[in-house]
């Protein structure tokens, strides 16, 4: 924060971020708090029967704090990890290319804007492709069996490693053109005089991504990785479509939005509440951890834009 | 500025109004008729004149075609379809939510919460319920679906006609009625014609009835089929109704809160299992309703037959299916069972009790009426006469079955089923069970992680179930 | 990599290949969906084509004509909502950031962080209470509860507050000052328009969000004539064995994306220069 340079006229700035505060408390904050409420509840329905609020303490928790939750969780992690690495890298590279003047890639606009497009899809409809193109009798199957690629149909969503990996790769279509915008907008503001000595120095190109590049764009990759967190905790639309809503086969591919969701479907206020209580923990521990591993103990750059 | 802190304060108070809030909406439909075991209809009306606006809830366009079709009021329907003009001056407003993911059930239930608080002509008047989750409506206690009586409907004389056990299935615990439909769903064995003279030398229908007559004499005679190079059914999920509308008792006893595995359940996952690993099933069709499924009916198809009711054959079968017409026929399957039916329900707190009364009337329990559903839409319908009538007459055929009357096994089989084991768990018992022992057919796990995964799945489900038992 | 050129010559090859199968991968589901879209029901059963079917016109006046899909009304309401979304959320934001930014005052700090620690609760997690909340404003079954809280948008505040940081000379506000200009005059004619390139961005982001948001359009609409777009949608997708028509749901997906594709290709130029000026140079 710039004191130094600020004008001292403080109550416009209060004024200026009312809107803001005044929204997040009315929408954000009592339905936070309602949420936290009524985790201490046991609160359903039953048919057309709603069953309390009756207080319970912390039985929702205990409830919802079982084996489950870290089965749940690890599904949730392996499924953004497995779709965030070749994002990262895939971003990483076309970023580098496309700032790279040397490079000449021809049609550069045209694959800028190809590369987001994958984005503007519903997640849902996008899964609905997805899973009619990888059916066993789906065209993909046909295509591998025409090319003797395969003797029998491939049972893509059979098999966990399958259906993760679909997964997965529907994320990373989804968010490779997001992150490489990003990252190229980085990368685009290190001044071009460092890697002109760094050329002049006799630096290939790979010793210059790496030895200047990289570093100096590690606040954004900071906010990269945080964002796509977030983005991989609330997964949900891809796993939900592509399995049914049961992330079959045995529940390899069950998030943990996923079940927050089934709990609101029953509708189980109460354990759908400690869940949500729990899901904001975990949230600000990651995010807290991952941002010290990677920027150590140093100033407030912090995330910027929410993306998968 | 001033602005900003009046709706900061409004929003405070809301805070306060959140807090006072319990969700109590849902029992304030009264209770006192059943208790007293006296019915008023009063108690159920909102308004002593007869309403503009008939509100129906349901999940497509069926019963509103089956309501132009015999409801004599009906002038005209919108373009749109949302509205339907009757002479009267009356409007009936549908109301349409995708039956898919509990959308349906969901809205429903927000708008019988909000029925007390509801202006006359938003109220719900009139809802439909599937068979899967009708005992959810139809429970006394609950007490939102009218009981025909109070309609003004005698369902001993009235609805005399109609199938006992669709009358079953549509009252509450304590034998009082409260929905009707105008269908039974038996289900019968549809096969391919060209795979059973293939394989089996005859298509003819008596003949391969003995082929299927029980489940094992049609194991072996899928050993035949397979020899062919053909499945005998498609998937593990068309052979689940027939053993789960056979259970000895229902999912969840009245009063208890725990699920109870019948014995039948687990003969069909011991069954499936066995067929699947025999190849009998197709392994990479993957329950119902899915595009393998549906290619399955296709032409291109190796599955000798299915599982279907009426309208299983007309809505599912037929449109999935590319080849002449002709090629399909029916004969009894190895079980007569029943799979779907809409009912109908006047809703608690309509203002439109006579208009209800009048299509209840029309369209579920008038035997002309009902004949001619069936005549336009192919529906087996509500008429024990009527059916009886169309089994036996021999100039009834259908092209899509070569000519074949399917009355003729439709009939008797409608005769033969009871359903008694109904609760209002079904729907997810009997989705979850079939989604969580799919991973064991497929060799994904073992059987003791599908049966956790069950009970993981059912509990999220209705968080009141405390434990499930399995058979021994 | 001896040579200089020839390894150049080699990145240049490698990075045209990637870049096409990219685009490729990008592109295929599009194409998939178009031809999709002109398919029937039962060439959809059938099997994959590669080539268009002739049923385009025909699946576009079922969904265009079908009164349980109002289709038209849906596109209409997403329009509506997504940009009233883009419209209020980047302004707000770009005027909270101004504020915290320039001026300076005793809760300053608290307010930045408080902004920083709500980024990363997720969206479902107020669901619950959310969904009561606006029931007893009596804005269940509105358009407003999808709009309306859009003007507390956290990543993109920030997104706004970094641009600041790097393209606000503050010696222009100054200017302002002097020339007798009100506080909130000096942000609207002066500093907003200086935000334009991080606005275009933050705009097209937002609406993209908005438009393709399932989440909670299905928690507080009811009516039919108020759905938005991905609502029709699912409707579709759940319409059952009677009425159900997979070459209609491609072409309501494919009618949903036209209106979306448009406004990014009309505002691709804006992102793509917007990002690089964007405040992100750390």
């Amino acid at each position: 924060m710039k004191m130094g340079r600020t004008i001292s006229k403080a109550k416009w700035g209060y004024l200026f971020i009312l809107p803001f505060f005044l929204t997040y408390f009315i929408f954000s904050l009592i339905p936070l708090l309602d949420t936290v409420r009524y985790s201490f509840y046991e609160y359903y329905r039953s048919g057309l029967k709603t069953v309390g609020p009756n207080f319970v303490g912390f039985d929702n928790y205990v409830a919802v704090m079982g084996p489950d939750f870290f089965t749940y969780l690890k599904n949730t992690f392996i499924l953004w990890i497995i779709g965030f690495i070749p994002q990262i890298v895939i971003a990483l590279l076309l970023a580098s290319w496309f700032v790279d003047a040397r490079l000449k890639i021809k049609g550069e606009q045209f694959f800028k804007v190809v590369i987001y497009l994958p984005n503007l899809i519903m997640a849902s409809a996008f899964a609905m492709l997805f899973f009619t193109l990888f059916s066993t009798s789906g065209p993909v199957n046909s295509i591998l069996m025409n090319l003797g690629l395969a003797k029998a149909p491939i049972d893509f969503m059979g098999t966990a490693t399958g259906t993760r990996l679909l997964i997965a790769l529907m994320n990373f279509l989804m968010w490779f053109g997001n992150t490489t915008i990003m990252l190229m907008a980085a990368i685009m503001g290190i001044s071009p005089d460092i890697f002109e000595a760094a050329s002049i120095d006799g630096c290939t190109p790979r010793q210059s991504f790496f030895h200047i590049t990289l570093p100096l764009i590690r606040p954004i990759l900071t906010y990269t990785l945080i964002t796509s967190l977030i983005g991989g905790l609330q997964m949900f639309d891809v796993p939900q479509i592509l399995t049914n809503g049961q992330g079959n086969p045995n529940r390899s591919s069950y998030t943990l939005i996923m079940w927050l969701n089934n709990l609101l479907r029953a509708p189980d206020y109460g354990r759908a509440g400690a869940l949500s209580v729990y899901l904001f923990i975990v949230s600000g521990i990651l995010c807290l951890f991952v941002y010290k591993m990677v920027n150590g103990t140093d100033d407030e750059k912090k995330p910027r834009k929410k993306h998968k | 500025m001033k602005k900003r802190v009046v709706s900061l304060a409004l929003a405070l108070s809301m805070v306060a109004g959140l807090t006072a809030c319990g969700g109590d909406a849902a029992t304030e439909g009264s209770t006192d008729a059943a208790a007293t075991g006296e019915i008023s209809a009063d108690a159920y009306l909102s308004s002593d004149t007869e309403g503009k606006v008939i509100n129906i809830y349901c999940w497509n366009d069926e019963f509103r075609t089956r309501v132009e079709a015999v409801y004599d009021k009906v002038d005209h329907t919108s373009d749109d379809g949302t509205i339907t003009y009757l002479t009267d001056g009356t409007e009936i407003h549908w109301t349409v939510n995708p039956n898919q993911d509990g959308v349906y059930q969901k809205k429903l239930d927000e708008a019988l919460m909000n029925q007390a608080d509801a202006d006359a002509d938003n109220k719900v008047d009139m809802f439909l319920s599937e068979t899967d989750y009708v005992v959810k409506y139809t429970d006394a206690e609950a007490d939102v679906a009218i009981p025909l009586t109070a309609l003004g409907i005698d369902p001993e004389t009235d609805l005399a006609d109609q199938y006992d056990f669709t009358k079953t299935v549509a009252s509450d615990a304590n034998g009082i009625q409260r929905g009707s439909t105008w269908q039974a769903c038996p289900c019968l064995f549809v096969y391919r014609r060209d795979i059973a003279q293939d394989t089996f030398g005859t298509d003819d229908p008596d003949e391969i009835h003995a082929k299927v007559a029980d489940w094992d004499t049609m194991k072996a005679s899928g050993e035949e089929l397979k020899a062919k190079g053909y499945y005998t059914l498609a998937t593990y999920a068309d052979t689940f109704r027939a053993y789960g509308n056979s259970i000895s008792a229902p999912w969840v006893e009245a009063g208890s809160t725990e699920i109870n595995v019948d014995p039948q359940i687990v003969n069909w996952i011991n069954d499936s299992k066995e067929w699947l690993d025999a190849g009998l099933i197709d392994g990479n069709i993957k329950g119902q309703w899915n595009d393998d499924w549906n290619k399955a009916m296709g032409s291109q198809s190796k599955v000798f037959g299915f599982l279907l009711p009426a309208w299983g054959i007309d809505f599912v079968l037929s449109p999935n299916w590319d080849g002449a017409e002709g090629s399909w026929a029916v004969t009894d399957g190895p079980q007569a069972f029943n799979w779907g039916g809409s009912f109908i329900h006047g809703c608690s707190g309509t203002d439109n009790p006579e208009h209800i009364k009048e299509i209840m009337l029309a369209v579920t329990a008038d035997k002309d009426n009902l004949m001619k559903i069936t005549n336009d839409y192919l529906d087996f319908t509500n008429t024990q006469s009527g059916m009886k009538e169309i089994a036996e007459d021999e100039s009834f055929g259908a092209d899509f079955l070569g000519g074949e009357n399917p009355f003729k096994y439709f009939q008797p089989a409608a005769s033969s089923i009871e359903m008694t084991t109904l609760s209002s768990y079904d729907q997810g018992c009997v989705e979850l069970i079939q989604n969580s022992f799919s991973d064991y057919f497929q060799g994904q796990v073992d059987y003791d992680t599908a049966k956790a995964n069950f009970e993981r799945a059912i509990m999220e489900r209705y968080p009141e179930i405390t434990a499930v038992n399995w058979p021994e | 990599m001896i040579k200089k050129d020839v390894s150049g010559v080699g990145r240049s090859f490698l990075a045209h290949t990637v870049l096409i199968i990219l685009s490729f991968m990008c592109l295929f589901f599009f194409y998939i969906l178009l031809i999709n879209s002109t398919c029937s029901h039962a060439e959809l059963q059938k099997g994959f084509s590669a080539l268009p079917k002739g049923n385009f016109v025909q699946n576009f006046k079922a969904v265009a004509n079908d009164g349980t899909f109002p289709m038209m009304r849906g596109i209409l309401n997403s329009i509506i909502v997504s940009s009233l979304c883009a419209a209020i959320c980047t302004y707000f934001s770009a005027l909270t950031a101004y504020g915290l930014y320039v001026y300076d005052f005793k809760l300053k700090k608290i307010a930045f962080t408080f902004i920083m620690v709500i980024l990363v609760m997720p969206t479902q997690v107020t669901a619950l209470g959310f969904l009561r909340l606006i029931t007893n404003m009596g804005f269940y079954d509105t358009l407003i509860p999808l709009i309306l809280p859009s003007i507390a948008s956290p990543a993109v505040f920030y997104f706004m507050y970094s641009y600041l940081q790097s393209n606000l000379q503050l010696s222009l506000v100054e200017a302002a000052r002097i020339d007798g200009c009100g506080e909130f005059k000096t942000f609207n004619r002066i500093v907003f328009p200086i935000m334009k390139p991080a606005v275009a961005v933050q705009a097209i982001f937002t609406f993209v969000g908005s438009w393709n948001n399932y989440f909670v359009p299905a928690l507080v609409l009811q009516s039919k004539e108020k759905a938005t777009v991905p609502i029709l949608i699912a409707t579709l997708r759940g319409a059952d064995y009677m009425n159900f028509d997979m070459g209609k749901v491609y072409m309501m997906i494919t009618v949903a994306i036209v209106p979306i594709i448009i406004a990014y290709l009309f505002l691709s130029k804006f992102i793509i220069a917007g990002v690089a000026l964007g405040g992100v140079k750390e």
